[in-house]
């Protein structure tokens, strides 16, 4: 025990004596075992977050095409919508015994890079964005009026655009952020929903119905062109929408509704699950994390190969030093096992400080991610790279130390101890 | 090459104080390295109250060193990082284990109270040499080795340094071999051997 507070105090002060590399090497340890542990966490989450939670519907039914895209487009409001169905789809799927809510949505339209979805009060009233769960009103908010030129604005798009509720703003044609081609209706914010931590955060709700009359605006359900005229209601037969968002009864459900109409059928594209639609972007991706594993190995790598060179090139100083610890009677394995202790010390203090370099991280990473899609990840969310990461790169410090320890090691007491003069 | 050490027979009763008298070269420090298990002989044996140091593994000579010897050298090699109450500690740590107020109380006893917590190049070099000195004696010795260990000093410090050695040694029932080439030291000692007389190699080679 007390060779090891001899070893211990030997440590410190080696440390604090080669202060400035020991700084530039735990600098290094500190990007590496954060870099990994943001990488692995970012990973995770990422995948868990889009392949999980923020959904809230089951199934998405669109025009026939790419399920991701329909996903994409719908859930997670990026990408372009694959295409519009008939009005007369949605009342059919509306009315499916096996489908406990069905919610159309109309998009193409933006403000100021948002998204504008045309929908109905249902999203409101019914829809759960997580089980339980119901978009609430911040103070002085309500849902929009079908009837009227109204809408309900995500908490972010409040927080980006500056727009509160009585504001009044102009959509804008396409998705663009920098769209310039302004309708000329002017839409009324009537409420602000809580923030959700979802892509609807993101989102501009309005009636179904004004995307259909929007000015400029044509409708294609029966193969017609039809533009709506004010005071004149729309003829069913006419209307279309881009996606029919699904609540299902059961699991069981989703296989028949797949069957019907993604096998049998060929007017529409079933989404479903949403959850295995994502999963598979992420494995199609796959290959984009394992080059990002790949870059943090090397830094680890580089910061064991740090700690080595850093070691070593104090062992040749430090050799008098040895050599008069031996005399004292240190044994030449605890003159080894200091240096070994010493590189762990310095792995383990690096490792430390590596919680900070992924803090740092995660926290850019989920602000980008936030602004981006709405999803918000975790920055405290346990993941066993915050365990392992920490403990791997101790060891390999400590197989690090085992070359400048074996030199050590070799010193030869008598030659060091003679007088230099 | 360094000089070949061949002595005959070298014993010192327990507690009891001797010099050598040698020049530099003759290889008195070889002498005091192998009695100390830093080197080992090729032939013959070394025993340290009753514990043979010669013969044993490396480790177990570290332990016996440890436990048995302090070493006073003449440059002191005293660990330049660490204070005057840290390198007697040192001397603790890897033999019978650090005790604070057994090191500071040598430190009190060489005269370094108000010292303790000074590194070795913010110390005169007698100041240093009494660090060695609390140093070799830190395990409770029953040897200390010292190698010219007043070579750096001034007359008057030389003669106090070696008062102080040969004072602690006795107090703390220590033998001590002490090898030096200054007669004014060696007039010390009641027992006083020649290096050269004893180094049969020294004789059989070339002068």
């Amino acid at each position: 025990m007390s060779a090891l507070s001899g070893i211990l105090l030997l440590v410190r002060r080696s440390l604090r004596q080669h202060a400035m590399s020991t700084s530039v090497t735990l600098l290094a340890v500190a990007l590496a075992s954060g870099l990994v542990m943001a990488v692995f966490s970012i990973q995770e989450q990422s995948r868990a977050a889009f392949t999980g939670g923020p959904a809230g519907f089951d199934a998405v039914l669109g025009a026939r095409g790419s399920q991701l895209q329909l996903v994409l487009n719908t859930v997670f409001h990026l990408e372009t919508s694959p295409g519009n169905i008939p009005w007369s789809q949605y009342k059919q799927i509306a009315d499916d015994p096996r489908v406990s809510l069905a919610i159309p949505y109309a998009t193409g339209d933006s403000y100021h890079g948002f998204r504008i979805v045309g929908t109905t009060e249902q999203v409101f009233t019914d829809f759960e964005y997580l089980e339980g769960k119901k978009f609430a009103f911040r103070a002085g908010g309500r849902a929009f009026d079908p009837g009227y030129m109204e809408a309900v604005i995500g908490s972010y798009v409040a927080q980006k655009t500056g727009l509160k509720v009585g504001d009044e703003f102009h959509p804008a044609h396409g998705l663009a952020e920098q769209s310039t081609e302004e309708h000329e209706e002017e839409y009324t914010v009537t409420g602000i929903t809580e923030t959700t931590n979802t892509p609807s955060d993101r989102v501009i709700w309005i009636p179904i119905e004004g995307i259909f009359r929007m000015g400029g605006h044509v409708l294609r359900a029966n193969g017609e062109v039809y533009v709506a005229q004010p005071g004149e209601d729309i003829p069913e037969e006419n209307r279309e929408v881009s996606a029919v968002m699904l609540k299902l009864k059961n699991a069981r459900a989703g296989f028949d509704l797949d069957m019907t109409i993604n096998k049998q059928g060929k007017d529409a594209t079933l989404a479903y699950p949403i959850g295995r639609v994502m999963a598979e972007l992420f494995d199609k991706i796959g290959w984009v994390n394992r080059v990002f594993e790949l870059v943090t190995y090397l830094v680890v790598v580089v910061s064991a190969a740090a700690i080595l060179a850093g070691l070593y090139n104090t062992i040749n100083e430090r050799r008098r030093e040895f050599a008069i610890l031996r005399a004292l009677g240190a044994r030449r394995r605890t003159v080894f096992a200091a240096i070994v202790i010493e590189s762990s010390v310095i792995a383990a203090l690096g490792s430390a400080l590596g919680y900070g370099v992924y803090a740092a991280i995660l926290a850019g990473a989920a602000i980008a991610v936030r602004a981006e899609t709405g999803v918000q990840l975790d920055a405290f969310a346990g993941h066993v790279s915050l365990v392992a990461t920490p403990v791997a790169m101790i060891a390999l410090g400590a197989l690090a130390g085992i070359v400048p320890a074996i030199k050590a090691y070799r010193t030869d007491v008598a030659e060091h101890l003679a007088p230099h003069s | 090459m360094s000089p070949v050490v061949n002595i005959g027979e070298f014993s010192l009763d327990t507690a009891n104080l001797a010099a050598l008298r040698g020049g530099s070269g003759c290889g008195k420090t070889t002498f005091l390295n192998l009695i100390a298990g830093i080197l080992t002989p090729d032939a013959g044996s070394i025993h340290i109250s009753g514990e043979a140091m010669s013969g044993a593994t490396e480790a177990a000579r570290d332990r016996l060193r440890a436990r048995k010897l302090g070493y006073i050298f003449q440059t002191f090699n005293l660990l330049q990082g660490y204070s005057a109450l840290e390198n007697v500690l040192l001397g603790m740590m890897f033999g019978r284990g650090a005790d604070r107020g057994a090191a500071e109380a040598l430190l009190e006893r060489v005269g370094l109270a108000d010292r303790m917590a000074y590194r070795p190049r913010h110390l005169s070099v007698g100041q240093q040499q009494r660090v060695a000195v609390a140093r070799a004696l830190a395990n409770r010795p029953s040897l200390v080795l010292a190698d010219e260990p007043t070579g750096n000093l001034d007359r008057r410090n030389a003669a106090a340094a070696l008062d102080l050695i040969q004072e602690v040694c006795v107090e703390n029932g220590a033998a001590l071999l002490l090898v030096s080439h200054d007669e004014e030291i060696l007039g010390r000692f009641d027992r006083v051997e020649d290096f050269a007389a004893l180094n049969l190699a020294g004789r059989e080679g070339p002068a």
